[in-house]
C-alpha cells in the first residue's frame, strides 16, 4: 500500500498556478476599462430598436434617461410605464425630474443637457408623443432616441 | 525556523492573490454594464405659442409627406410605399435629379449674388448696428459664402423644403425609429457622396474638432440640410 502512494507522488508534478493571478488581473483590467458602473436599476422591460445612423453619446454625465416599457414586475400589469430615476412616473413628473437634474449641474453646462429616451420597441407612439410634447413644453429640446447598433 | 533565516527574509505566499483578483473581477462583472449609449439625435421644435400667427402656406411640392399608420404601413406623398424604398425616395426629393416640376425647385447660388447680399447687409448694419434681423441675414449669407468657397457654386434647396413625418398614436416605436433611420440615412449618404467628391473624405469622418473640417461640415450641411419636421400630434390623421 505504501508503495503505491509513493509512486503516485513522484509521477505528475502539480501545474504551476503562479501565472493565474496575472491572467485574472488582465481580465479584471479589461472589464474595468470597457464597462461602467450600473447606476440605475431598471424597473421596465426595454429592448431597444436598432438603427444604423446613430450618434454615440460621449458625455454621459449630461444625459438624463427616461425609460419606457412594460414593468418587469408582472404585478404592475403589462401596460407600458414611464420610469424616472428608480420609480414609476407619469407624464407630469417629467418636469420636476428635468428641473432637479438641471439644478444638480453647473449653469454653464445647461445647454449641453440632453434627454435619452430608452423606449421599448413595442411601445406605441401615443405615449412617446406625449413625452415628446412634455419635453417641448418644458424646453428640453435635445433628445436622443436610444437604439442599438443595427446592420446596414 | 533556523532554516528560514539562512535563506533570507522568505517569500510572501502569493497563492491567495488569484482569489483576491477573482473576487474583484466578479465584483466588477456584477456592478458594471457594457452598454454604450447611442441613438438617433434629434432637436425638438420649440413649443408654439397659442397666439402665434398661422404659418405661411408651403407649396405642396416642397413638402415630402411621410405618414405611418396604425398598422405600421407607410404612405409617402399619397402612395403606399415599402420602407426599403423610402431612402431612394428621400434622395430623389432632396436632389431632384430630373428637374421635375413636382419636386422642390433647386436654385443655383452664385458668388456674385452672395457677395452683393453680404455687402448690402453690412451697410444696413452700419446704419442700425442692433437690428437682429439684419444680423441674422448677414450670418445666413456668410454661411453661403463659406459653402461657395469650399464647394463652388451650388444648387440650393428652397428654404421651405422639408420632410414632414407624421405618425398615428398606434404606430409602433420600432417602426417610427426605422423611418427616422431611413430618412437620416438618405441625408447622410448624400452628404457622404458630396464630401468624398469634394474633399476625398466621408462626411461622417469629418471631425468638428479641427477648424477647417468644421467649415467643411457646415458647407455640406448647407447643401443638404437635415430638415425633418414632426407634425403636431393634434393634426395627425390616419391615412
Amino acid at each position: 500500500m505504501s508503495k503505491f502512494i509513493g509512486t503516485k507522488k513522484k509521477g505528475q508534478p502539480a501545474i504551476s498556478t503562479a501565472s493565474l493571478p496575472d491572467i485574472v488581473f488582465m481580465l479584471l483590467f479589461f472589464f474595468m476599462v470597457t464597462t461602467h458602473m450600473r447606476d440605475k436599476d431598471q424597473m421596465v422591460q426595454v429592448s431597444l430598436p436598432s438603427a444604423t445612423e446613430i450618434t454615440k453619446m460621449t458625455n454621459k454625465a449630461m444625459v438624463d434617461f427616461i425609460f419606457v416599457g412594460a414593468p418587469l414586475d408582472k404585478r404592475f400589469g403589462s401596460t407600458p410605464r414611464i420610469q424616472l430615476n428608480e420609480s414609476f412616473a407619469s407624464i407630469q413628473d417629467i418636469q420636476l425630474f428635468k428641473e432637479t437634474a438641471k439644478e444638480s449641474r453647473d449653469e454653464a453646462e445647461w445647454p449641453l443637457i440632453s434627454t435619452s429616451l430608452k423606449v421599448d420597441q413595442d411601445v406605441k407612439m401615443g405615449l412617446v408623443t406625449d413625452i415628446k410634447q412634455e419635453l417641448r413644453r418644458i424646453g428640453a429640446l435635445k433628445v436622443v432616441y436610444s437604439t442599438n447598433q443595427g446592420v446596414k | 525556523m533556523a532554516r528560514k533565516t539562512k535563506e533570507g527574509p522568505g517569500e510572501i505566499n502569493a497563492g491567495s492573490m488569484a482569489d483576491i483578483a477573482f473576487l474583484l473581477l466578479i465584483f466588477f462583472l456584477v456592478t458594471t454594464t457594457m452598454d454604450t449609449d447611442a441613438g438617433i439625435l434629434r432637436q425638438l421644435p420649440p413649443p408654439i405659442p397659442i397666439d402665434a400667427p398661422e404659418p405661411p402656406k408651403v407649396k405642396d411640392r416642397d413638402v415630402y409627406v411621410v405618414l405611418v399608420n396604425r398598422n405600421d404601413q407607410l404612405l409617402v406623398e399619397g402612395e403606399l410605399m415599402d420602407i426599403s424604398e423610402l431612402r431612394e425616395g428621400t434622395k430623389v426629393f432632396l436632389t431632384n435629379p430630373m428637374k421635375s416640376e413636382n419636386l422642390p425647385q433647386k436654385k443655383l447660388v452664385t458668388r456674385g449674388e452672395v457677395t452683393e447680399k453680404i455687402a448690402s447687409f453690412k451697410s444696413y448694419l452700419a446704419a442700425e448696428p442692433d437690428n437682429s434681423s439684419y444680423k441674422n441675414g448677414l450670418k445666413k449669407w456668410e454661411k453661403k459664402l463659406n459653402t461657395i468657397n469650399l464647394l463652388g457654386e451650388y444648387m440650393e434647396l428652397p428654404g421651405s423644403a422639408v420632410i414632414s413625418l407624421r405618425n398615428d398614436t398606434e404606430t409602433s416605436y420600432d417602426m417610427y425609429i426605422q423611418v427616422q433611420n431611413e430618412l437620416t440615412r438618405a441625408i447622410n449618404e448624400l452628404r457622404d457622396d458630396l464630401s468624398v467628391e469634394k474633399f476625398g473624405k466621408k462626411y461622417s469622418e469629418l471631425d468638428k474638432a479641427f477648424p477647417d473640417e468644421k467649415k467643411m461640415i457646415f458647407a455640406i450641411r448647407q447643401v443638404y440640410p437635415q430638415r425633418i419636421s414632426e407634425a403636431e400630434p393634434n393634426v395627425t390623421q390616419t391615412p
